[in-house]
């Protein structure tokens, strides 16, 4: 057993480290800057065109946390193909798995993502937003120095789920093709029968990642917190 | 000079501003007195814009604005310049350092090099007493401290008039006296100070004028004096509610 465990645990590590992270931080890092521009788009209160934005912004959110994430990848890679735009795309919308991949899964965690950035943004209390106004600043500059690095400090720890989330998922990417790591562990478990020892196995790796992931969470959320402390230096422990 | 003529707001039914129309001389402290929901705080907040009135007039120096009107952020922009808000609730930016706090707004608005700033943001706090308070959070400032900062921070905007809304109802009568002492001197070098208040004996010492507000009407706008010696029955009224007497 332990020479079938030492033959495979490198090739998940690798296909982990090569594909199964770098997808989920690509995706993540385009999710939140889509998040907060959704979220931004949301708590606007300007009118006109904003209405529509906002509506927009509202439908994407509502289309990606109500359609399960597998369909999703299925409809971006399987189905675009035969999306024929007479101009744009006469042939239909081909992407290779990983950008098909990356996408979904960005704007997948995107919606979810918005809306904690939302909630958090309208959690900064409202004499925040007075004090930079009274000071002269205008919107933009109140929510890039006051509000948003508040906003991020209370959304860490349900962006890191988000994140933990979105690192599991990307197994889902093995349907479309892609050789991430749950891939790697059928092709190995197709090979020497061990379907169970392979499935743990590549279980306790996501496991491991996710633990390391959580550990960078608890270690961030002190250094963001820090402010909060009422004693100087102090942070939680 | 700040002046205002026939500001009227009102939410609903209630008329919280009635044709409120005065001046606030320049280098003067103007107290604004009155029961709780006269109106002080909303008229107070409608001299920098965080109220809008739906009528009336604000004259900042030589800014004018016609609250009938729509304004632009650019005007709106330029009329926060001319004065400062003290909240009640202190609202110092509290993920910034007390340092970062005063110098936020000359940095990032005034554009100020960051090392004139600082240089700047430290006498001040030399100014309100907290030297030695530059580098910590304002979680770590007891109220009387935070408040001070927030003058400090205030200062640091060169407004030509500090509003400040109910500074001291926060705090224990103990760190009220620290921030009364600072306002004091603020108010001894000049400064064009606009305060709303319940503590009386302050308003007394340190008032210039007076104003009265009851049910978003002006009962009395005029010298210090002549409000507490007033023979009108309602002032008196008002006077004898805010002293304590068994």
């Amino acid at each position: 057993m332990w020479k079938i465990i030492t033959e495979a645990l490198p090739q998940l590590i690798v296909a982990g480290l090569k594909y199964t992270i770098p997808i989920a931080v690509i995706s993540f890092i385009i999710g939140l800057a889509l998040a907060l521009v959704v979220a931004l788009t949301r708590i606007s209160t300007k009118r006109g065109a904003f209405n529509i934005l906002r509506w927009i912004a509202g439908f994407y959110v509502w289309l990606f946390r109500s359609t399960p994430l597998l369909v999703q990848l299925f409809i971006v890679y399987f189905g675009l193909p035969y999306l024929i735009i007479p101009g744009l795309a006469p042939t239909g919308i081909k992407l290779d798995p990983y950008t098909a991949g990356i996408i979904t899964f960005s704007l997948n965690t995107g919606a979810y993502c918005a809306e904690t950035v939302r909630a958090a943004l309208l959690s900064v209390p409202e004499g925040q937003w007075e004090a930079a106004y009274a000071i002269g600043m205008n919107r933009s500059l109140v929510l890039r120095r006051i509000i948003i690095p508040q906003a991020l400090r209370t959304a860490l720890p349900p962006l890191s789920n988000s994140f933990i989330g979105l690192v599991k998922d990307t197994s889902l990417a093995a349907s479309i093709t892609i050789v991430e790591m749950f891939e790697v562990s059928q092709q190995i478990a197709a090979a020497n029968y061990q379907p169970l020892l392979m499935y743990s196995l590549v279980a306790l790796i996501y496991a491991v990642f996710c633990t390391v992931l959580s550990w960078l969470q608890k270690w961030l959320e002190n250094k963001s917190s820090a402010y909060l402390q009422t004693t100087q230096g102090g942070a939680h422990s | 000079m700040i002046s205002v003529e026939n500001l009227t707001k009102s939410f609903g039914d209630n008329v919280v501003l009635d044709h409120i129309s005065t001046a606030f001389p320049a280098e003067e402290t103007t107290v604004i007195l009155g029961p709780s929901g006269s109106g002080k705080s909303t008229f107070l907040r409608s001299l920098n814009l965080l109220e809008r009135p739906e009528s009336g007039v604000l004259h900042l120096e030589d800014l004018t604005i016609d609250y009938a009107q729509p304004i632009s952020s650019k005007t709106t922009l330029a009329a926060r310049q001319v004065t400062e808000m003290v909240f009640q609730s202190f609202n110092l930016f509290p993920h910034l350092t007390v340092l970062k706090n005063i110098i936020e707004g000359p940095v990032h608005v005034l554009k100020t090099p960051k090392a004139d700033a600082e240089k700047e943001a430290r006498e001040l706090l030399q100014q309100v007493g907290l030297a030695d308070k530059a580098d910590s959070y304002p979680a770590q400032l007891s109220g009387g401290q935070a408040q001070r900062v927030a003058i400090a921070r205030s200062l640091a905007m060169h407004p030509r008039y500090i509003l400040l809304d109910e500074p001291t109802s926060a705090l224990d009568p103990e760190l009220e006296l620290e921030v009364l002492k600072v306002l004091l001197k603020i108010h001894d070098e000049n400064q064009s100070m606009i305060i709303v208040t319940h503590n009386m004996s302050f308003a007394k010492q340190v008032a210039n004028k007076i104003l009265f507000l009851e049910h978003g009407k002006m009962r009395y706008d005029g010298p210090t004096a002549g409000f507490f010696n007033s023979d009108d029955a309602r002032i008196q009224a008002f006077l004898a509610s805010m002293t304590f007497t068994l």
